[in-house]
């Protein structure tokens, strides 16, 4: 039997208010907290976690730092094609300082960023967007006044937790490919200590929203790997869920843009897709939550491995993939295997010149043969008659 | 063609001396051609695959490249080991004059076929794995065949090795070789009696894709007794062919006890095939309207007919005889051969194979480098015995 702590909470006043706030049906509401915790893949009862603290919990105050970006993350949070996935984000969290989005400017801006750090010392989520220049002691980067190593320090000092958003603050992004002329460097690199990354460019808003609400709802941060990234969202390669992979595996690729297997939707691999060496959930969750089949592999593009610091922006588009786990063989079997064809006219043909030859070859050897044993013979013949009438003499 | 007086009999056998003449002549030139078209196929071949060339395919992995130039090649190669075992294991000294030409031609029958194979093999630069201990597989016929074909070769050239010592006059060489060339004859006696019957233990392990006219666990002890009485064919068949090429005078008297011998091991082989055949209750198949059945009886009218040819003393004289039973008794072990591996083998329904036009070729090319060797040696370096020409106009 199901768990059923879900369907317990339609009754519940706070659920009817949220889902009202949030201008979505108490069905629709409760389905997306389903969803966001089978993505994540917590176990049952996390939904109803979930759905309760998105209702009741006091919203936690974000600060979002822009710094050497193109502001994409936030457009792919702001443009999400979930008519309500925008507004979602803007309720589950308080988002107190948002260069972007905030009407105020200047000072007053700036006054509410130190407001809310004040009052919400050791509590608030520090999200940072974009990379932070390093060179020449971070000039190349300044709001307010201050460089971005310096707000960044400032701002991470009393943050119950840091998220890097996007590629360029994950690891450097698109600013740091060579040559880097501003040494853009990622967020836990100045900061000296590992943050939660979530990189992509933009990275899916629902990866984003998941990790907050986890925090919402449990009060700390989803479990992340080596490089920092939710694992629930980054410990699968692109390829492994791919929509084509099945192609792969048959040796069925697309050779070139518009080709016959391009058009049939065969393996972009050999075009270059990044999706065996980059990890990331686009294949399950789709890039960039641009709606149904639309992500980049889906449309006949190959991934270029922009979450995946090396390869995306710094190995050339078209640049076939590092395998991370089988390198492909040049040739494949074939799915109908040839039988064989009988005898033709020709190879029948020099069989049957070949055994005459050898016939006739044999057949000569074999009466010269003959002739010389008849000759041997009648030699002995006449030996033993001569001998004889020897003897009768 | 040579008409011997009687006054050239009976030819004294001395010390093994080159036939001389010239090395350009109709056969060496044909032969010559052949070898260079093979080459040309080979080329081919190696470069764009088995495919390209041959007939091959997944129901027939082995076309006459194994079946011919190495299964066949090898049993025509066995005069070397018959003469052997007849003069040193059973002591028949009076035979020794046949011993170096038999071995000459087994030396050319095996390294052709050794290197027969890799024309074969499909990923021919791994050839080498075989003989590398980490790749071994002790439990495969197929490594017992190639190790031992491999082991049998060296030691074949060390046994023909005096003959080069003696041309090049390198008498310390033989003198050394000599002391251990009792242990090397040993050696060329246990490992062709190894791998001619593992060649037809290769069959066995086929199971049920043999048709049971050919399929049974005696395989093994067939081909042994078919490779040793085609050894002592083969060598009825050279002797007589290099007495009427060369005009040489024959030595029908060793060939007359040699062709008895031959016709004991065969009555003993038709007595073992027919109990057999008759005890597994198989041979019904043989009475079957199909081609396989024909071949069956081709293949055995071939083994009975030297019987019918060379049966008595009287026609044990005439050498036309004992070269046709010879042939007989090689295209028996031709046809058994070709039965098991090729006309009985059925693989399932569609399966097909002939060999190309190319692949032909390939073979003839195997027999022209057999024979145009055996001139360019048998001419230049001290094979055939002396003999006292004739007086001869």
């Amino acid at each position: 039997m199901a768990d059923t702590s879900l369907l317990k909470l339609e009754e519940d006043e706070s659920i009817a208010a949220a889902s009202r706030r949030l201008g979505m049906s108490r069905r629709e509401f409760l389905q997306f907290c389903a969803a966001m915790s089978a993505t994540l893949g917590l176990p049952q009862g996390a939904e109803a976690a979930m759905a309760g603290a998105v209702a009741a919990k006091k919203r936690p105050s974000v600060i979002w730092l822009h710094f050497q970006e193109c502001t994409g993350c936030t457009e792919s949070i702001l443009r999400a094609e979930h008519p309500t996935l925008e507004k979602l984000i803007l309720d589950v969290i308080s988002l107190d300082y948002h260069e972007t989005l905030f009407a105020a400017a200047g000072h007053q801006v700036e006054a509410a960023r130190h407001a809310a750090m004040k009052a919400n010392k050791g509590q608030y989520l520090l999200v940072v967007e974009g990379a932070i220049p390093t060179r020449d002691g971070g000039i190349y980067c300044k709001i307010g006044g201050k460089t971005a190593i310096e707000l960044l320090n400032e701002c991470a000092a009393d943050a119950a937790a840091v998220i890097a958003i996007g590629s360029c603050a994950s690891w450097g992004g698109m600013p740091s490919t060579d040559p880097n002329p501003t040494g853009a460097t990622g967020v836990s690199k100045v900061l000296g200590k590992p943050v939660v990354t979530i990189p992509g460019c933009p990275p899916n808003p629902y990866n984003f929203l998941s990790t907050v609400v986890h925090f919402l709802t449990f009060g700390s941060l989803p479990p992340v790997d080596e490089l920092g990234r939710p694992k629930f969202a980054y410990s699968r390669l692109v390829h492994e869920n791919c929509e084509r992979r099945a192609h792969f595996d048959a040796g069925r690729f697309a050779m070139d843009f518009g080709d016959e297997g391009h058009r049939k939707g065969y393996c972009l691999y050999k075009l270059g897709c990044k999706g065996p060496e980059t990890y990331a959930n686009c294949p399950t969750v789709l890039f960039g939550d641009a709606g149904g089949g639309t992500w980049p592999v889906g449309c006949g593009h190959p991934c270029i491995g922009c979450t995946e610091e090396g390869v995306g922006f710094q190995k050339p588009i078209h640049m076939v993939a590092k395998l991370k786990n089988i390198e492909p063989p040049l040739q494949y079997p074939r799915i109908v295997e040839e039988k064989g064809t009988g005898a033709t006219l020709g190879s029948a043909a020099v069989l049957a010149a070949v055994a005459g030859a050898a016939a006739g070859a044999g057949a000569m050897v074999a009466k010269n043969l003959g002739l010389s044993h008849q000759a041997e013979e009648a030699e002995r013949e006449k030996e033993r008659a001569r001998s004889s009438e020897k003897a009768g003499v | 063609m040579s008409r011997q007086n009687s006054s050239a009999a009976p030819v004294q056998h001395g010390a093994p001396a080159p036939v001389g003449g010239s090395l350009t002549n109709a056969a060496t030139l044909v032969s010559g051609v052949l070898v260079a078209v093979m080459a040309a196929i080979l080329i081919v071949r190696f470069v764009f695959g088995l495919g390209a060339v041959t007939n091959l395919n997944d129901g027939y992995p082995w076309g006459i490249w194994v079946v011919v130039d190495v299964v066949i090649g090898s049993a025509f190669a066995c005069g070397g080991f018959s003469v052997a075992m007849l003069v040193y294991i059973f002591n028949k000294g009076e035979y020794h004059p046949l011993v170096r030409p038999a071995l000459l031609a087994s030396l050319f029958g095996y390294t052709l076929a050794g290197v027969g194979v890799i024309f074969d093999l499909g990923r021919w630069w791994n050839f080498w794995h075989i003989f590398w201990p980490g790749y071994a597989n002790p439990n495969s016929v197929m490594f017992e065949v190639a190790l031992c074909i491999s082991a049998y070769i060296v030691v074949m050239w060390l046994e023909f090795s005096p003959t080069f010592f003696e041309k090049f006059g390198m008498a310390g060489a033989k003198k050394k070789l000599n002391k251990v060339l009792f242990f090397l004859v040993a050696l060329g006696t246990v490992l062709p009696m190894m791998h001619q019957s593992s060649l037809g233990t290769l069959l066995v392990v086929m199971g049920v894709q043999i048709n049971p006219l050919w399929q049974t666990q005696l395989l093994p002890l067939l081909f042994l007794l078919t490779a040793i009485s085609i050894g002592y064919g083969v060598v009825l068949f050279e002797s007589c062919v290099a007495a009427s090429a060369y005009r040489r005078s024959i030595e029908t008297h060793l060939l007359q006890p040699l062709a008895r011998v031959m016709l004991g091991f065969l009555a003993f082989y038709l007595v073992v095939r027919f109990g057999d055949l008759v005890w597994r209750g198989a041979l019904g198949e043989a009475f079957k309207p199909t081609v396989v059945a024909l071949a069956f009886w081709i293949e055995n009218a071939l083994f009975v007919a030297p019987f019918l040819i060379v049966g008595s003393a009287g026609a044990r004289r005439n050498p036309a005889r004992l070269f046709l039973a010879g042939v007989a008794l090689m295209l028996g072990g031709v046809f058994l051969r070709l039965n098991g591996f090729l006309i009985g083998y059925d693989t399932g329904p569609g399966w097909n194979y002939f060999p190309s036009v190319p692949e032909l070729l390939v073979t003839i090319g195997m027999f022209a480098i057999e024979v145009l060797g055996y001139i360019i040696i048998t001419r230049r370096f001290p094979v055939l015995p002396r003999e006292v020409q004739p007086s001869r106009a």
